[in-house]
């Protein structure tokens, strides 16, 4: 039979399909890392919500010879902060509640609409799907392409917002230095905490996929961009391990502010390296 | 090693089907496609099978193996955890028979892929930079196993939307186009409101199963995603447009294109 003579294999949409109609049929234990995600993202919220709300402890101010904020209430911009917590330049008066709510919205925003964690918790928590060749478990699946989960293409704009609250969170590791009535300048755990969680934090900015296709993704020749395709050549790898810096730098957030409550409450003092 | 290999295979075809158990005497350094020889040779003639090199290349023998979407012809034995291997056909496509599936919906949708259309030919012929084909390269090593077309969960769940989607391969296929310096189509209106690119939700489990190792969600579906946020969700971007007064082209307009 000639190529010519052979008969075309109609399209068929819909079918039957073969194998037995299983949820899976995978044996290896596919749900352990999207359980991992649900406990610690879960985890995370739980903590972040309470450390919202109990709202104090987390300032250790010149009384205890230090300069650390934590990173859930920074910027503290509410003349219901404790004295001394950074942000006087901006004091909003009629704001009475916890701080921290006013400007949760941004790093949430952003860590709500980022690619990565999308990919974690339309796994762990929609299960959509929970794993691959593991079923959706739901019957109606429209993506991304209606209200709300639409709004995930304002990413980019929590990405500015982030890098807003990078810079922040930098200058509260370089206020960190400071260790008034101890030495003036110098170095504290302490210090060091707020210093690696912001190198994290701008990490996890820096690798962001938005971050990729702004500085030079969006570009068609790069032969015409240098500067941008050394920027993109720059950010692609970091962008390849975007899930880890996405992962640590959220643990560590939580550790920072962890660290911070506990010397503020006075459970144990900063120790001083020099 | 075990002294024996127990395989299920799906046997059937759009009547039903079941899967039926062969056991075989085990031998050093085989494939999951030598064993499925194997059983034709020796216990089942008619056990029907797709394909071809042998080598990972030309992406006919792609089949579910133990559950997940694999080549029976890269899939060793002795990487198999011990006991049964169960080996079905793609859940995603039709069933015409056996481990033998109808892949037609992929060649549907690839003939709705704008071509590439470059600008008039200049004098002493087009050129290119290196740098500017890189990044599409990486797109030219699929073997259309269709095995990322299998595992996603937006087609393989839910029948309905392929009549509305193009799938990882196709998305790669229109990042290669989009992301080509010479190509003057603009398909992001046709990805966004026909192709399905907003249904993706970046899960990566295409990504998870190409045989090529290529970076489908990262390097292809995000980028157009973003790209598709530039021509359509950006205020800023729109602003910007309607003040340089560029207008996008509609689907319509994209599909038309160059043919
Ligand atoms: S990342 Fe998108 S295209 Fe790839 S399998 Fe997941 S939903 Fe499908
Ligand atoms: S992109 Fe990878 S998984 Fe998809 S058809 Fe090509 S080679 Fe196969
Ligand atoms: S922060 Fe994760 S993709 Fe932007
Ligand atoms: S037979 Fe060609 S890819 Fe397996």
């Amino acid at each position: 039979m000639s190529v010519e003579g052979a008969t075309i294999t109609p399209v068929r949409l819909g079918g039957v399909r073969g194998g037995p109609a299983a949820r899976t049929l995978r044996r290896d234990r596919w749900w352990v890392q999207p359980a991992i995600s649900a406990v610690v993202l879960t985890a995370f919220v739980v903590y972040s919500t309470w450390a919202v709300f109990v709202n104090k402890d987390y300032y250790v101010g010149a009384a205890a010879h230090r300069d650390l904020i934590s990173p859930f209430f920074s910027p503290c911009i509410t003349a219901s902060c404790v004295a001394g917590a950074h942000g006087t330049f901006l004091v909003i008066t009629w704001w009475h509640i916890t701080p921290a709510l006013l400007i949760l919205g941004g790093p949430l925003g952003f860590r709500l609409t980022c690619y990565y964690y999308r990919r974690a918790y339309y796994r762990a928590f929609w299960q959509s799907p929970p794993a691959c060749a593991v079923a959706d478990a739901h019957t109606r699946y429209t993506g991304e392409t209606r209200f709300p989960l639409i709004f995930q293409n304002i990413h980019r704009y929590f990405f500015y917002i982030g890098l807003i609250f990078n810079v922040i969170l930098t200058i509260d590791a370089v206020m960190a230095f400071r260790l008034p009535g101890d030495g003036g300048i110098g170095v504290s755990v302490g210090t060091l905490v707020l210093v690696v969680n912001a190198v994290l934090l701008w990490t996890y900015s820096l690798s962001c996929h938005a971050a990729r296709h702004l500085c030079g993704g969006h570009v068609d020749a790069f032969s015409k961009h240098p500067v941008r395709h050394r920027l993109w050549r720059l950010l692609t790898p970091l962008n390849a391990r975007h899930m880890q810096f996405a992962w640590v730098s959220l643990v560590f957030v939580a550790l920072t502010d962890l660290y911070v409550r506990l010397v503020a409450s006075g459970a144990f003092t900063d120790p001083k390296i020099f | 090693m075990a002294a024996e290999v127990v395989m299920r295979v799906w046997r059937g075809d759009s009547s039903g089907g079941a899967f039926a158990e062969y056991r075989l005497p085990a031998q050093e350094g085989e494939v999951v496609l030598d064993v499925v020889h194997r059983i034709q040779a020796t216990q089942a003639g008619d056990l029907a099978c797709r394909w071809n090199c042998k080598a990972g290349k030309c992406g006919s023998c792609s089949a579910e193996i133990n559950g997940t979407p694999r080549l029976m012809c890269m899939t060793r034995m002795d990487q198999l955890p011990e006991g049964p291997v169960t080996v079905a056909p793609m859940r995603t496509f039709p069933i015409i028979r056996d481990l033998v599936t109808d892949v037609s919906f992929n060649f549907e949708v690839a003939k709705q892929v704008p071509p590439f259309a470059p600008p008039p030919r200049p004098e002493g012929g087009y050129r290119m930079a290196q740098v500017d084909i890189e990044r599409g390269q990486e797109f030219c090593k699929c073997i259309e196993c269709f095995m990322c077309q299998d595992v996603c969960h937006v087609i393989r769940d839910h029948e309905e939307n392929k009549a509305h989607y193009a799938g990882p391969r196709f998305f790669i296929r229109f990042a290669e186009l989009e992301m080509h310096p010479l190509d003057t189509n603009d398909r992001r209106e046709l990805l966004r409101q026909r192709e399905g690119l907003g249904l993706c939700n970046i899960t990566k489990c295409c990504t998870e199963v190409c045989p090529e190792h290529i970076k489908i969600t990262d390097n292809a579906i995000i980028p157009l995603k973003e790209r598709v946020v530039d021509a359509a969700y950006d205020p800023v971007a729109w602003l910007g447009r309607t003040i340089l007064r560029r207008r996008k082209a509609s689907p319509n307009e994209a599909a038309a294109h160059g043919r």
